[in-house]
């Protein structure tokens, strides 16, 4: 026997609750009902103001059509409100008299928009800003009137304002504060912001409080306090919402300001669910996308029984749907008591930015005119991120640490359709926002998997995340909580944290343990996993080569013919006669495709087959090689410059401590590729500075660098530290490679991940606290002494082997092969 | 149908949760084992970009392309949404731990 749930309400709460359990494959555990109070089908509420603005129509916004409803079995009911809950019954009753019983109830009435109690109000022509019938009003007004007033100077009445305008009114926005956006904006930004507007052709009256609509039948002006008028046609009220919540208090459930719910979506009665803006969480009452569509999660898992997953609230950020208006703002904006603020102000350019800071951290930020950094700022701030050390030049944004990439022309507003996003894939700007509008994203991750931009380098995933904000405007923040992979709600901290404290040592267990939703991982997941495993519990946790990529289960890079490369390590890169003729021999024996010269100071050998892989392995390692992981999410390789043994400027032998450095960690997995340089003086031949872990030679010592990469983003080091000794250098090198090892989430290079903790956090860790110091590196050498086994010895001696012999027909069983050929 | 059948090898000539390639008239075919032993064989070309299908990471009833990360369906060969995209797909079935493949009647690139 199914269960009967019934949903109230056909908005994007809701249908995302059925859409999340449709994604659980549980849907079917229910007869599903849905009543919807509108005539339409569900639609994308946030894309309205693009409607009223004529950039978009009706049917651009539509997300689900009346055929997705009856593909998956969902009986929908249109133009007809539920007017009553029977708890008693469990049932609901609607308008037209239709009794539909139900086991479980959603509640996702939404909110209504907020109408100013003054005489005429009832007029017609007086409105609010909520759904199409809303839209159309405005619309068919625009054609034969002339004057609108909006009552109301926030993110919604600015929309409605900019809509009205572009449909050819003459509009005035009236508003009660003397700075519009009040919620999101402190004056500087407001008064550009009006600023820009009013160039734009919008009237504002600021201060300016309604007493009454006049008119007799239809509405005809505004009538102030101060006893001032101005005509009108046409009156938008946008001076807030109110949740939906009376339906509910009717029925006896316990509402404040919204309908009150748990962690688990459940209202006091724990048949009854609410989700979306109806509803209050933790004392807080949402009213944008992101937050609703973390609940529709949750509510679905709790839902289909699944027991796991809670909703904690969100953080939200906010951007102006108003086209050609840049405008950033998230979190504590205003600043208080015990905040910290820095500011740019460049009044002829309209560009002004704050950041808010609060101990040592991003406690808010409010941009205009130029928001390139807002994802930035909101994710430091997210990530809780000590900032103390990039402080002096944090409002120039994180192209100034060094992040070349979509560096200058991110302003994702002032790109054309036909700007390149996503170099790797050449997509383009008009692909995303179409792609946004057409499918209904509303994630990072939807759109690099609808899209591909981002999907690749991932350089551009910032800009990315730029353009979704723009095309979504005020309705798009970003996940606070972003789990690992759709096998999981759990983020990559939680489950690592789960692997330490839960003693988890095998893959299958975790699963079991976590919930995971698939049996056997993803693609995603299963590296990751593996490397927590084995980095968390080295020794005790096996290693699981299938669930490494190609690359690391046959220790070699894959090209894109199929064949691969294979790379000898050469420590320090220091090499001899005989290791050359060696390397050259393997080349000619094996028909080598081509040999090159890495960037890592390694010698290539490109367009190996798979079948001769453990050949050429045995080979070189006859003449003493080992693997020099070149593919892996690994230590990669030690540069050096020749040092002080023969160069004339050098100040230490760069050559020897990059051997040793080497020697000491190959073999060791970490979260995404190593790489460790050493040079010989201040001139810095080896380009340690833009190394994960660089060292250069001084006078007196060494310099020890750290979290620097070229690649996708170049960054250049932090200077750690300077010291004296060799011993020194090695173990800073062993604490902060554990370090890394053990806080860094998967595919997290050690340059973003310094960024996120902060250079002091390293600091802390690995300078000032000496204890924890030892400890680090007593780790580092338990690990590495399961790690340090060359892989090709392995497969050489047998290990998995039949991997690389292809079956080939005819040596199994010979007359059915001549069949095979017949057919 | 029968004598449609041909052997191949045992189900454990093929790694766990991985693949081994078959060298046929047909070109190369990669046959795949996953969690559960169930066994598939689907030409070892990604109809993205030509992949070896057999290099991918095997997940559930799906397998990862080691070149650009396209998923693809085992039982179909369809890639999963929204790629688009179909490798050839070959009849197998296993009994007593032989693996029989079917080259003649396969649902079509």
């Amino acid at each position: 026997m199914k269960e009967k749930l019934v949903l109230i309400g056909n908005g994007m709460a809701g249908i995302r609750t059925l859409e999340e359990l449709l994604k659980l494959d549980e849907v079917e555990k229910f007869d599903i009902t849905v009543f919807g109070a509108e005539p339409h089908p569900n639609y994308n509420r946030i894309l309205l103001s693009p409607v009223l603005a004529g950039e978009k129509t009706i049917d651009d916004i539509i997300l689900n059509s009346r055929e997705w409803y009856e593909e998956h079995n969902i009986t929908l009911y249109t133009g007809d409100p539920v007017i009553e809950i029977d708890r008693i019954r469990r049932q609901v009753i609607t308008e037209l008299g239709k009794v539909m019983p139900y086991d479980r109830l959603l509640i996702a009435t939404g909110s209504h928009p907020f109408i100013i109690p003054v005489p005429g109000a009832e007029l017609e022509g007086v409105i609010g800003f909520r759904d199409i019938a809303d839209v159309n009003v405005m619309l068919d007004t625009a054609k034969n009137h002339k004057k609108a007033v909006v009552i109301g100077g926030g993110l919604l009445g600015l929309e409605a304002a900019n809509g009205l305008k572009k449909q050819g009114m003459e509009v005035t926005v009236v508003h009660l504060m003397d700075k519009l956006m009040e919620r999101q904006l402190d004056k500087p930004a407001a008064d550009l912001l009006r600023i820009s507007l009013e160039e734009d052709g919008l009237n504002f009256l600021l201060e300016a409080q309604t007493a009454a609509l006049l008119g007799d039948k239809r509405v005809t002006g505004i009538k102030f306090a101060d006893g001032s008028e101005l005509d009108a046609d046409l009156v938008v009220m946008a001076v807030g919402v109110r949740p939906n919540m009376e339906l509910a208090q009717k029925a006896g459930i316990y509402c404040e300001r919204g309908i009150v719910v748990n962690d688990t979506m459940q209202t006091f009665d724990p048949r009854v669910y609410a989700v979306g803006e109806c509803v209050q969480h933790r004392g807080t009452v949402y009213g944008l996308v992101a937050p609703l569509f973390e609940q529709a999660k949750v509510c679905a898992n709790h839902l289909a029984q699944l027991g796991y997953g809670r909703y904690e609230g969100s953080v939200t950020s906010t951007k102006l749907k108003v086209t050609g208006i840049d405008l950033f703002s998230a979190g504590n904006f205003e600043g208080g008591e015990d905040t910290d603020e820095i500011t740019f102000q460049d009044p002829a350019s309209k560009v002004y930015k704050k950041i808010v800071l609060k101990d040592g951290k991003v406690d808010g930020a409010v941009m205009f005119g130029d928001t390139t950094d807002g994802a930035w700022y909101f994710k430091l701030m997210r990530e809780k991120t000590d900032v103390t050390d990039i402080r002096d030049h944090l409002l120039f944004g994180e192209d100034n640490l060094g992040d070349a990439g979509h560096g200058g022309q991110s302003k994702a507003a002032a790109m054309a359709d036909s700007d390149q996003v996503c170099d790797c894939n050449g997509v383009c700007k008009g692909d995303i926002t179409k792609a946004i509008a057409a499918e209904g994203l509303f994630t990072v991750d939807d759109v690099k998997l609808h899209t591909k931009a981002g999907a690749s380098c991932g350089s551009c995933v910032g800009l990315v995340e730029q353009i979704l904000a723009d095309t979504l405007g005020g309705d798009y923040s970003a996940p606070d909580h972003k789990p690992m992979c759709r096998c999981t709600d759990l983020t990559h901290d939680e489950v690592r944290a789960a692997i330490r404290d839960h003693q988890i040592k095998q893959m299958h267990n975790l699963f079991d343990k976590l919930g995971w939703r698939t049996i056997d991982g993803c693609q995603s997941c299963r590296p990751a996993l593996n490397y927590y495993l084995i980095s968390t519990w080295p020794g005790e946790a096996m290693d699981d080569p299938r669930s490494r990529l190609v690359n690391e289960r046959v220790h070699g890079n894959i090209q894109k013919d199929g064949t691969f490369s294979v790379i000898p390590r050469i420590f320090g890169g220091k090499t001899t006669p005989d290791q050359l003729r060696a390397i050259a021999d393997a080349a000619d024996k094996f028909n080598v495709g081509e040999v090159n010269i890495t960037g890592g100071q390694r010698i290539n050998l490109l367009g190996v087959e798979k079948k001769d892989l453990p050949a050429i392995w045995e080979f070189l390692n006859d003449k003493g090689f080992v693997s020099g992981h070149a593919y892996g999410k690994s230590m990669r390789t030690a540069k050096a410059c020749v040092g002080s043994t023969w160069c004339r400027f050098g100040t230490q032998d760069s050559t020897q401590m990059a051997i040793d450095l080497e020697e000491m960690t190959w073999g060791s997995w970490m979260p995404h590729k190593f790489k460790i340089a050493a040079s010989g003086c201040p001139r810095n031949c080896a380009e340690a500075t833009i190394k994960d872990f660089g060292v250069v030679g001084i006078d007196s010592g060494w310099e020890i660098h750290i979290g620097g990469n070229g690649g996708v983003k170049v960054r250049a080091t932090d200077l750690l530290c300077r010291v004296e000794t060799e011993q020194e250098v090695k173990d800073l090198c062993a604490a902060f490679i554990q370090l890394y090892r053990e806080e860094a989430r998967y595919l997290e290079r050690t340059a973003p991940w310094v960024e996120r903790v902060g250079l002091g956090y390293v600091k802390k860790r690995l300078l000032e606290d000496e204890t924890g110091k030892a400890v680090l590196i007593e780790r580092f050498k338990i690990s590495q002494a399961v790690a340090q086994v060359d892989p090709w010895d392995e497969r050489v001696k047998g290990t998995e082997s039949q991997e690389f012999i292809p079956i080939r027909l005819g040596t199994v069983h010979e007359p059915e092969v001549k069949q095979a050929q017949v057919v | 149908m029968s004598n449609n059948w041909i052997e191949v090898g045992t189900i454990n000539d093929i790694p766990a949760m991985g693949s081994r390639v078959i060298e046929s008239e047909e070109g190369a075919i990669a046959l795949f084992r996953n969690s559960e032993d169930k066994v598939f064989a689907l030409r070892n070309k990604c109809p993205h970009k030509g992949g070896p299908l057999s290099d991918g990471l095997v997940a559930g009833r799906q397998v990862t392309c080691p070149l650009h990360s396209w998923t693809l369906e085992l039982e179909s060969g369809e890639a999963v949404a929204p790629d688009k995209g179909c490798a050839r797909v070959f009849p197998v079935k296993v009994e007593n731990q032989q693996v029989f493949l079917d080259f003649s009647s396969s649902i079509q690139e």
